[in-house]
């Protein structure tokens, strides 16, 4: 008589160390291997589309702050270029030069929590403490600059609420001669431990076919060999005026797409984001950043979709206008919660400790995804 | 690369009165407002075309048009009768890099919208926080429940300009 | 030594023996325990470029014991659905598993727990409660991820017990004993008489062995990491997976215990490292008691050589733990059966051909 054997459902709680928020993960096992995976979310649901409805244009921005909590910087670009071609009006150059070296230096920050946090949940806890350490100086840039280290409301509609500290290029540069040594030191600590390379390489394997159809964008697109940056396919602010290369996946220790690719992929990206601030702060212009800020924001009757390169993927702000002082209706396209809903597909077949390697590969905020 | 207006055109042949009207005169992105029963047909079309090849849905976003009668109740709140709620679909083509957006409007009593999961797997959990927030049903959708409040939350849908928060949830107080 | 010492004193065998068997315990396994935290916190600290515990005493040295007085008083929380007999039982089963292999081991030629000529069979057969107590532990607490976490930790520790055994038997072959005092003894002299440079005779198979003497030495401490769940083999405590694995629903005074008997098994496999394969208690350069003529300073020097050999291996498994990611468990299953087990097993059947000569 054979043993009948039953699905257990594992739940993934909303606490939990590794679920990097609050997010409920319904796993269900035969045995050891994963049939199916639910994610529930919606713990941290703050209502951010009802309250951009209630302020005027310039209240929206530190709200839009605290969706993606650990690249603010860019969730501030991105709304505010929307508004900004809804108004039609243009900045001055250097207000779009000190952009893209906050945007760039928040795309640093943000890949070195997820490659920090990727490697605490495989197991190696020392990588987290460095990444930690080289995030403190991106912060101390941060806070020179505009006074917080985490939520800034620094990037204002027009132009940016303060002109850099006359220190900033200085520490900039410093900053970015000081880090250059560390990716290797990270690469060697980590990228290429023959254990770290073991729990992920060929895990997780995305096609590319099946990343383009569930939306998948940002660095987990490019991992699964696709070159599709919007940075330069859809090109936006001056990114067309910097010289920066745009990695893809090529599984060099595994299948194109994998873990693996997901996570080298972002250490590669830290490079390149170091090339375009050496760039920009070198041809930094001078001018005043708060000219053209309007005094009311009021834009006329209409509706855009515009987007960004978000650390983590496709920003994407959807405003409709109805010629009032507040917006209609402002939809975030959040890259976060796109990528969450592949979990399913990419986690059938694999081991419990796979779910958490997949997980941090793919590289989600919670305040991203419930908004 | 093809122009809203082209695409307009190559729709319009071929599907006829389910594509209404090419609205081009507010800022910023024109769009096309089609029939919402026949929007997965088109939509489908738009995918499949060599010519388009409309491969990645950007964005999926459930609109509260509130161009009905508002109807003032007491206490300052209103409700809202007639008047549509809309559905926004943004698509481009990664071969082709041309974008287009299309619109489908229902009714607010009864709205009911095909949905395009089968196309772009991507629809899923945006039709889920559409039907979630704006209160949009999406059929022939594989699950459609919520995504972002609660599973019991029997109190309307957020998004809607006329919705008022329940005084209490599960014993609990709503208004802080 | 210390036995007769006792006896002298006291005039009774009985009381001389109860007074010899608690010794280790408080002179040595709980100091060495304290010290033991207060050192994987600073290493882990140092390594991580941070500072570690600095306020309380020099350097935070006295830590541990603020951290054991929070333990204490903490409330014993016992979940209604727990089995309640193998909960409060499991910690108590995992210490005493690692603390009884303590007997055998020679901390110096003046005192060994209890001599006995099964010497490294006892610790091999009385590590097996460890296993007892953790399943226990797991399926008491009535909880998804502790029984995962235990039954996991049960089927590691199982299967690394078995290229611990074979190196063991290598070593046996080699010395022709079980006795772990005689073979302590064996290894008298300087350091090139330690079993891993070949043993204490000379000749040719000496110098053959020493490659396969460090081969054994390498396996054996590879096994010994999995049978103590340190990482890279610690999958049943993973935090970021399994929230703390089989003690996860532990509080107060028994998570102390398990906490501790994990530090206490970690300085017993160092231990038998040490003895087997680095001499045990013997110097490497000779003594200084022999140079000052005084007789009973040797076997003072002999529990110093003892004690840093111990805490060195000790500072290599911290080491280890931070640096390396951990294996998931069907890798862990892997590197035992393919890989640990086949090399072993060749390393034995070269050195017993090598014994041969």
């Amino acid at each position: 008589m054979a043993l009948k054997t039953e699905q257990m459902v594992l739940n993934m709680g909303p606490q939990h160390p590794s679920t990097h928020g609050v997010l409920r993960l319904e796993v269900e096992l035969e045995g050891e291997i994963i049939q199916s995976v639910h994610p529930h979310i919606g713990y941290l649901h703050r209502c951010f589309e009802k309250h951009a409805e209630a302020m005027t244009y310039p209240q929206v921005i530190p709200y839009v702050d605290r969706m993606d909590y650990l690249a603010s910087m860019y969730n501030e670009f991105g709304y505010v270029i929307a508004v900004e071609k809804l108004l039609g009006i243009q900045v001055p150059e250097r207000v779009d030069y000190i952009r893209v070296i906050m945007g760039e230096l928040q795309r640093i920050a943000s890949h070195l929590v997820a490659i920090g946090t990727y490697g605490l949940d495989i197991g190696a806890f020392t990588p987290f403490l460095y990444c930690f350490r080289d995030r403190e100086r991106i912060l101390s840039l941060f806070e020179m600059t505009c006074g917080a280290r985490l939520l800034y409301n620094y990037i204002w509609v027009g132009g940016l609420s303060h002109d850099l500290h006359p220190d900033f290029v200085r520490s900039a540069k410093d900053f970015v001669n000081y880090f250059r040594p560390n990716i290797k030191e990270l690469n060697d600590l980590l990228t290429y431990n023959r254990i770290f390379i073991d729990r992920t390489a060929n895990i997780g394997v995305l096609p590319l076919e099946t990343a383009i159809n569930y939306g998948i964008t940002g660095p987990n697109l490019r991992a699964s060999g696709f070159k599709w940056d919007i940075r330069k396919d859809d090109t936006y602010s001056i990114y067309n005026k910097f010289d920066f290369d745009i990695p893809t996946g090529q599984g060099l220790v595994g299948t194109v797409g994998d873990c693996w690719d997901r996570y080298y992929i972002r250490v590669l990206e830290m490079e390149q984001s170091l090339r375009i601030i050496e760039q920009a702060l070198d041809r930094l212009p001078e001018g005043d950043v708060t000219s053209a800020i309007p005094k009311r924001i009021k834009p006329p009757a209409g509706q855009i979709y515009s987007r960004v390169e978000n650390p983590k993927g496709e920003l994407g702000y959807f405003i409709i206008s109805d010629g009032s002082l507040n917006p209609f209706r402002v939809k975030v396209r959040g890259p976060s919660f796109v990528h969450l809903g592949v979990m399913n597909e990419l986690c059938k077949g694999h081991m419990v400790a796979d779910v958490i390697a997949i997980l941090g590969s793919i590289d989600i905020v919670l305040g991203e995804v419930d908004r | 690369m093809k122009t809203p207006e082209e695409v307009f055109n190559i729709l319009k042949e071929k599907f006829g009165d389910a594509v209404v009207e090419l609205a081009a005169s507010q800022p910023v992105d024109p769009y096309i407002v089609v029939n919402p029963k026949e929007v997965d047909k088109i939509c489908q079309y738009l995918f499949d075309n060599e010519e388009l090849s409309f491969n990645n849905l950007m964005n999926l976003s459930g609109v509260d048009d509130s161009n009905g009668k508002v109807i003032a109740g007491q206490n300052g709140d209103k409700t809202i009768e007639g008047g549509t709620l809309s559905v926004y679909y943004h698509i481009e083509s990664t071969k082709h890099k041309h974008k287009i957006v299309i619109k489908a409007s229902t009714p607010r009593e009864n709205p009911e919208v095909n949905s395009v999961e089968s196309i772009w797997r991507h629809a899923d959990w945006h039709e889920r926080e559409a039907y979630d927030l704006v209160g949009i049903i999406f059929l022939n959708h594989p699950n459609l429940t919520r995504i972002l409040m609660p599973y019991d939350w029997d109190a309307g849908h957020p998004l809607r300009k006329d919705y008022k928060n329940p005084e209490f949830y599960h014993g609990m107080k709503v208004p802080y | 030594m210390i036995y007769q010492f006792f006896y002298t004193i006291t005039g009774s065998y009985l009381i001389a023996d109860i007074i010899q068997s608690i010794l280790p315990l408080f002179i040595f396994i709980l100091p060495f325990a304290l010290f033991a935290v207060w050192l994987e916190r600073k290493v882990s600290a140092h390594m991580q470029d941070r500072l570690g515990p600095m306020r309380v005493g020099f350097h935070g040295a006295l830590q541990t014991i603020a951290d054991i007085l929070k333990l204490i008083q903490k409330e014993d929380i016992v979940a209604t659905e727990n089995d309640k007999p193998l909960f409060n039982i499991a910690p108590v089963l995992v210490f005493v598993g690692t603390y009884a292999a303590f007997a055998v081991i020679p901390f110096s030629s003046a005192y060994i727990g209890s001599n006995i000529d099964l010497g490294i069979f006892f610790i091999v057969a009385v590590s097996g409660f460890v296993v007892a107590g953790i399943l226990m532990a797991g399926w008491s607490s009535n909880n998804k991820y502790s029984l995962l976490g235990a039954m996991r930790s049960a089927a590691q520790i199982i299967s690394y017990e078995i290229p611990t055994v074979l190196v063991i038997i290598t070593i046996i072959m080699v010395t022709g004993t079980l006795n772990l005092n005689t073979l302590s003894e064996m290894q008298t002299g300087h350091f090139w008489n330690w079993m891993i440079f070949g043993g204490p005779q000379l000749g040719i198979s000496k110098f053959l062995l020493i490659p396969f003497m460090i081969v054994g030495f390498v396996i054996i401490y590879i096994s010994t990491l999995a049978e103590v769940n340190r990482t890279p083999f610690d999958i049943p405590e993973a935090e970021s997976e399994l929230v703390s694995g089989y003690h996860t629903e532990y509080s107060g005074m028994k998570f102390a215990m398990f906490f501790l008997a994990e530090y206490a098994n970690m300085f017993a496999v160092s231990a038998i490292v040490a003895v087997l394969f680095f001499g045990g208690y013997q110097s490497p350069v000779g003594y200084l008691g022999n140079l000052l003529h005084l007789k009973w300073l040797i076997p003072i020097e002999q529990l110093f050589w003892f004690t840093t050999k111990g805490i060195f291996f000790v500072f290599v498994q911290m080491w280890l733990r931070w640096t390396l990611p951990r294996l998931r468990v069907d890798q862990l299953m892997a590197a035992c059966w393919k890989y640990l087990i086949p090399l072993a097993f060749v390393n034995l059947i070269i050195i017993g051909l090598i014994t041969l000569l």
